[in-house]
């Protein structure tokens, strides 16, 4: 049940005009074509996870999620009903992650993700959005990241980071607004905030790689949750603080931590959101599973052979690395380093289907949690099928959604990232080897 | 009523359908131009073509591969929809004595046997559309209403052809039921004859140009 202070938070009495504002705003040529022409088919149906797990119940295919929702929206010219905008909460964020796997389903190519934004965004302009995701978008306002850390927080996890580091590799640095460096290395929120380990070990390899890089005070911040939650001013305002920290700092490329929502929107959705008119971004983006690749094939990280991983170990491509960021291969190749047993997920590569976290549905938090575990069924038996006992995830959010998958399913597996892996298994050169006590 | 239809009511059906099409498809690029100018910037040829090639061979898209009697039938009811009418010894007639020019024409016992099959595949696809929920909650009146206005002219063609009730009442329900499904094609969800090309192109760009990931 939403709370009272959510509840106040959405608007009483519809606007339509300002609905009809966003719907106008939004509406392209795509959008008019893909809601004219779609051959109501029920194509796409088979290709979504949440119509797979929810006993395929016809009211979770891609096309109804549509057609209830945005195509009424439309059609109705913005004159909806307060219970509708509930209703279209429900569909646009409990039973859509944005995966885009229906769009290679469908015999038109219709992209439903991107109409399921311009839903978003006209539950957003009412209030209605889920409840921890406002929140977060909330903290995006006042602080820049989703988890309102100052600052000071941030420089300060960094350099605690660096001195319990320090003793495992020497010379270990974690250099803080650099200038004129190669990598501006940017973060998911919940690293500083939960995992700061994931900063030590991001430290460790690159400085094994003896990397040109630096961490930047603010505009570290490269998930993007305003971009779930139908803001796209703020999401905007989000990467191009970020754009401008790379500027300012006069880096060559921003390196962007292992997320997938942080790759989309900083490589792909970003320069739209910010109104770049090429919807190119101003500066390279960079994936950390990329650079892995590039360190491992070019040997600037070795891998220790006694070390490599025995057990069997499957990859999860998570939908904004893989489909939406052309990543598959490199992961694979990787794979091929860290893995003596690597077993494939079926389907995977660009076809693999979503884990159920994604499209800002971790971020809902607890309030959606038992529906998220219920649409998450798919994606455990994938892995229960794979026999593998370790899943090796390059994504906060499939990660936590694998970690609760295999709770909820009794998997009986591990979610790591590449970072941990290669920071148990890398080789590393005498010269930074702590000095014997 | 015969003359006219078979006289003015054909040219007042086919300005409408070109024209109609072409108006749709020119006022949807200038929007394109103006609201959606950014997307152009990733126009790659090649990958447009891949994403429209694989879902015009038959199965050659994983979702066709997963329904592969539905998308049997879709391919049968297409090929038959557009390569009969184009062919066909008495349209190419008409066509001659109007223009004194008429395209190859395919036997006329082909021809029966294609419609016959693109009434059986309508069929299909009528039926599909009552008993898949998935399908059925998507449908409207609609979406029922223009499939049988798309087989009404195979069906009234088929009976004239065979020489089946009335002759002259046939090709009078005929040509006035062709006539409605072109004028009603630039305005409708079948409008996609046309369509389908640009957003099968846009979804190339998209998915295969920028992220290399397969649309099919
Ligand atoms: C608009 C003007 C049209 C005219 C004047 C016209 C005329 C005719 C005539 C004279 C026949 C031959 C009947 C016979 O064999 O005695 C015929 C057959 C047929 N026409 Fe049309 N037609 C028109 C439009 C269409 C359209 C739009 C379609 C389909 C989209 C169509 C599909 C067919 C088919 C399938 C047959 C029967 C083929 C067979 O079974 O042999 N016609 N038409
Ligand atoms: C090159 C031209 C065309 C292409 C590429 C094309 C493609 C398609 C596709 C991809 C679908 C969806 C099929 C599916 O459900 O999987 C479809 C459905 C349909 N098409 Fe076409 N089409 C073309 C021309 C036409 C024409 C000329 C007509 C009618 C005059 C037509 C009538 C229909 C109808 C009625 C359906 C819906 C079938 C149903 O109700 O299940 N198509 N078409
Ligand atoms: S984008 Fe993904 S989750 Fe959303 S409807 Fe399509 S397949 Fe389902
Ligand atoms: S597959 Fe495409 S055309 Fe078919 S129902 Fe789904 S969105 Fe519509």
């Amino acid at each position: 049940m939403p709370d009272e202070k959510q509840l106040k938070a959405r608007i009483k009495k519809v606007n339509i005009k300002k609905i009809k504002n966003v719907l106008e705003t939004l509406d392209g040529a795509r959008i008019k074509t893909w809601l004219n022409i779609c051959a109501k088919c029920g194509l796409c149906a088979e290709s979504c996870f949440f119509y797979l797990a929810n006993d395929k119940n016809p009211e979770f295919s891609p096309a109804y999620k549509i057609k209830s929702t945005v195509g009424e929206m439309y059609k109705k010219k913005g004159d909806v009903s307060l219970p509708f905008l509930e209703a279209s909460m429900e569909a646009l964020w409990a039973r859509c992650t944005m995966c885009k796997r229906c769009s290679q389903f469908c015999p038109f190519g219709i992209d439903i993700a991107a109409m399921i934004t311009i839903g978003r965004s006209v539950c957003q302009s009412h209030g209605f959005v889920p409840e921890f995701l406002a929140k977060a978008v909330e903290n995006y306002r006042v602080s820049g990241n989703q988890m309102a850390l100052t600052k000071d927080d941030f420089i300060e996890t960094c350099e605690w980071m660096e001195e319990e580091t320090a003793d495992e590799i020497k010379g270990l640095t974690i250099p803080m607004d650099v200038p004129e460096v190669k990598f501006m290395y940017t973060l998911n929120a919940r690293e500083p905030m939960y995992y700061p380990q994931d900063i030590a070990q991001i430290a460790q390899i690159l400085t094994v790689a003896e990397e040109s890089w630096t961490m930047p005070s603010e505009g570290w911040e490269c998930t993007n949750l305003p971009m779930f939650a139908g803001d796209r001013t703020l999401a905007g305002i989000i990467v191009e603080n970020m754009y401008q920290k790379a500027r300012d700092l006069k880096v060559d490329k921003i390196l962007v931590t292992e997320c997938g929502h942080a790759y989309r929107s900083t490589k792909y959705e970003g320069p739209y959101l910010s109104g770049y008119p090429d919807g190119i971004p101003p500066i390279e983006i960079i994936h950390s599973v990329e650079l892995f690749c590039e360190y491992l094939e070019s040997g600037r990280i070795k891998i220790d052979p006694s070390k490599k991983l025995k057990e069997p170990v499957t990859y999860q491509d998570p939908c904004n690395v893989s489909r939406n960021g052309g990543l598959w291969d490199i992961g694979r190749i990787v794979m091929g380093y860290l893995a003596d047993d690597f077993r494939e997920m079926s389907p995977n590569k660009d076809y693999n289907h979503c884990c159920g976290g994604g499209g800002g549905y971790i971020p809902m938090g607890p309030e959606y949690r038992v529906k998220r575990m219920v649409s998450g069924k798919i994606k455990a038996e994938q892995i229960r099928k794979t026999g593998a006992k370790l899943v090796i995830v390059p994504c906060h959010n499939c990660f936590d959604q694998i970690n609760d998958l295999n709770e909820e399913y009794d998997l009986g597996i591990k979610s790591v990232s590449i970072k941990e892996v290669l920071c148990e298994i890398m080789m590393i050169p005498d010269k930074f080897k702590p000095d014997e006590e | 009523m015969y003359e006219f239809l078979t006289g003015a009511g054909v040219w007042i059906a086919f300005v409408i359908f070109a024209g109609g099409l072409f108006v749709r498809v020119a006022s949807l690029y200038g929007v394109s131009r103006q609201k959606d100018a950014v997307f152009y910037n990733h126009t790659n040829a090649f990958e447009a073509v891949k994403s429209i090639f694989y879902w015009l061979i038959p199965w050659g898209s994983i979702a066709a591969r997963t329904q592969p009697v539905f998308s049997s039938m879709v391919y049968l009811f297409h090929v038959s929809l557009i390569i009969v009418p184009l062919f066909l010894s008495a349209h190419n007639v008409l066509l001659q004595e109007a223009f004194g020019v008429g395209l190859w024409s395919i036997p006329d016992s082909v021809a029966d046997i294609m419609t016959a099959l693109m009434l059986v595949a309508g069929v299909f696809l009528f039926i599909r559309r009552l008993v898949r929920p998935e399908v059925r909650i998507l449908t409207e009146i609609r979406d029922y209403v223009l499939l049988v206005l798309t087989m009404l002219p195979f069906l009234t063609g088929l009976l004239a052809s065979l020489n089946i009730g009335p002759y002259k009442t046939m090709v009078i329900l005929h040509v006035l039921s062709g006539e409605i499904l072109l004028i009603l094609i630039p305005f409708t969800k079948l409008g996609h004859m046309i369509l389908f090309f640009f957003t099968r192109a846009f979804i190339g760009f998209e998915m295969g140009g920028r992220r290399g990931a397969r649309t099919w």
